[in-house]
């Protein structure tokens, strides 16, 4: 005990790092700070180490090779000692991260801690918003299987959209002109070296200005934010009823890591990380490439979006919000902070919650695929099993009609819904609308045998409600 | 200090920064151009594209869409799976042949080919293409990309060329 003891007086005499961390530990922070409300950034910071010692862990093992990332993918999650919880836990801290980034967004916007003087507090915020983005997609294709390369590919496809850099854009992020032995290699350099660089200096600038600026304390309605006298009013309090950072305030920053360290880890457990799909064969087409939940309401928006102006959206629809986040301290700075009485921002957070849920149901569905895996009618549902409306409803079930539409729960959502179309539709309106299409229905009329049409709509003008 | 000394003392100060500052930025600079050069190879090096031979003239049959597969136009040896390449081609008489892209000209997922509907169709947004590629339905704002195909020595050949990307 004793030589420990010497030991690291020794140290701290040679390097003088408890009198440079201790008073930065203990600086004092507004009484009001020490809430359970605060504790979403330091968790942030917390599953970033996570992410930072599992990454390390996994580069140890993980083959960054476009040939055989997948083996080696595969040797980690069912041979490594340990792997599998391992990659469970990159895999669930990532979703953490996010969720957390977006917790802790959401509530310095509702508090409006962005305004003076902490206005580049919030812009390097942003920046690490964005490279959190970017690491959640890097690190889904890094998770080298089939829907990792199609990724890719719409990735790059989206990315060619963009007016004149497009070509260029789309090559740069495939690493060539196709998916292949070069693509990974620069996805695993931007996902292991270069954002994680951007991330631990924007990292550091952050908390470097959260010391420098002092923590925000909880606003008060009816005590807006002046800069002309801020600064001296903050200082005066904290010097007057502020508490020491450690441990009064940070003990709930560490409980509250703890279990948010804790949950990722046992989710890990006993979830596992994502089944990985099949190889990442270019030439195999059986692929729906689905991104990780945290982007699906991304995914459902670019599928809802009119074609005619998703060039567009899909451009500057992203350029913009970024844009908006990144100006908002400049468009407001000072006056009232408390949520209570600004109503707009409650207002903004509110759409914008309703708007991600609302396209995240719709793209867990997805009804704007055809879904190739419907189940057949059955002779039940079509009523008959031989003669012409058995074979109506078999060439329901082979022409493709299922994969868009459904009758009786089997098929598609693409399109209407067929159960009852024999209420709505006449046999002649049936008629033309297999033979010609519509809004979004090819036409069949070039594909289907007059027999097969007569029985196709014999078929669906019996579909009744009795 | 006087008002001499201090003038002289700063316009050596100066001149030092001044060579610091330049200095630094040549090294930067003659650094920077290979580092950027090379991350920015893939950009600047085009593949010639290339005949790859997808099977033998008479293992088609005349009338059907088959999915082929072959190198891509730009494979590198460690590449392993990630060098395969697929396209849809269908043998329209003895020596002529359609290939389409895999790659649906909306966003590049692989459309299928629905033998029943005849029809192309996109798992990914519900882009539908008709037999001859043209656009049936969906968002595709064009119809599918197609390759040139040859028949070379009874072997049927395709032009291996890069990913298409549907550009504004
Ligand atoms: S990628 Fe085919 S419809 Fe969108």
């Amino acid at each position: 005990m004793n030589f420990l003891k010497r030991a690291w007086l020794w140290f701290d005499d040679r390097t003088g790092l408890s009198g440079a961390i201790g008073p930065i530990a203990r600086h004092a922070v507004p009484p009001n700070t020490a809430t359970w409300f605060y504790v979403f950034g330091s968790a942030t910071l917390f599953a970033f180490m996570l992410q930072v010692a599992t990454g390390v862990t996994l580069a140890f093992i993980y083959v960054p090779s476009s040939g055989e990332a997948y083996q080696s993918l595969q040797y980690i999650t069912t041979q490594t000692t340990f792997g599998r919880i391992v990659r469970g836990m990159h895999n669930w801290g990532a979703s953490a991260m996010i969720l957390l980034v977006g917790i802790h967004m959401i509530q310095v916007y509702l508090t409006a801690a962005y305004k003076f003087p902490r206005e580049m507090n919030w812009i390097s915020g942003v920046v690490l918003l964005a490279l959190t983005v970017v690491m959640g997609f890097t690190g889904q294709v890094v998770r080298w299987d089939q829907t990792a390369v199609w990724s890719t590919i719409v990735a790059a496809e989206q990315a060619g959209r963009v007016p004149l850099l497009g070509g260029w854009l789309a090559d740069f992020i495939l690493g060539g002109d196709t998916v292949g032995g070069t693509t990974l290699s620069r996805m695993f350099a931007y996902h292991v070296f270069l954002i994680p660089a951007l991330l631990f200096v924007f990292i550091g600038f952050h908390l470097y200005l959260v010391i420098k600026n002092g923590i925000s304390e909880f606003p008060r309605a009816g005590d807006p934010v002046d800069p002309a006298n801020y600064r001296e009013k903050y200082e005066t309090m904290v010097k007057q009823r502020g508490i020491p950072f450690w441990p009064d305030a940070a003990w709930k920053d560490m409980v509250f890591g703890f279990i948010v360290i804790c949950t990722i880890l046992v989710i890990a457990i006993v979830i596992g990380p994502p089944e990985l799909g099949p190889p990442p064969d270019p030439s195999d087409i059986h692929a729906l490439p689905v991104p990780d939940w945290y982007f699906v309401f991304y995914f459902a928006f670019l599928a809802l979006m009119p074609p005619e102006i998703e060039t567009y959206l899909m451009v500057f629809g992203p350029l913009l919000v970024g844009l908006l986040l990144f100006c908002l301290p400049f468009i407001s700075n000072r006056g009232e902070r408390s949520p209570l009485r600004r109503p707009w921002a409650v207002a903004i957070v509110a759409l914008t919650i309703a708007t991600i849920s609302g396209l995240w149901a719709i793209g867990i569905t997805s009804p704007w695929s055809p879904h190739f895996d419907a189940e057949p009618l059955t002779a039940e549902i079509i009523g008959a099993d031989s003669g012409p409306l058995w074979r109506g409803g078999m060439n329901f079930n082979d022409k493709g009609c299922l994969y868009c539409h459904a009758i009786s729960g089997h098929g598609g959502l693409r399109g209407p819904d067929l159960t009852y179309v024999g209420d709505r539709l006449s046999a002649n309106e049936l008629t033309w609308r297999i033979m010609n299409g519509g809004l979004n229905m090819p036409g069949f009329g070039g594909t289907l045998s007059n027999q097969e049409l007569s029985d196709l709509v014999e078929f669906l003008a019996s579909r009744k409600k009795e | 200090m006087s008002e001499k000394t201090g003038k002289s003392e700063c316009t050596r100060r100066q001149f030092f920064v001044h060579v610091s500052m330049t200095l630094g930025s040549i090294a930067a600079v003659l650094v920077g151009v290979p580092i950027v050069g090379s991350i920015l190879a893939p950009i600047i090096k085009k593949p010639e594209p290339e005949w790859r031979p997808v099977g033998a003239l008479d293992s088609f049959k005349i009338g059907e869409f088959v999915k082929v597969n072959y190198v891509n136009t730009s494979p590198l040896p460690w590449a392993g799976v990630t060098a395969k390449s697929a396209a849809w081609l269908k043998r329209d008489g003895e020596e002529e042949f359609t290939a389409f892209s895999v790659n649906c000209a909306h966003l590049g997922c692989p459309v299928r080919w629905i033998e029943g509907a005849r029809l192309f169709m996109c798992p990914c947004h519900g882009g539908v293409y008709y037999e001859d590629g043209s656009v049936a339905a969906g968002p595709p704002p064009r119809g599918l990309y197609q390759y040139p195909v040859r028949v070379n020595n009874g072997q049927v050949e395709i032009l291996a060329s890069p990913i298409p990307i549907t550009t504004v």
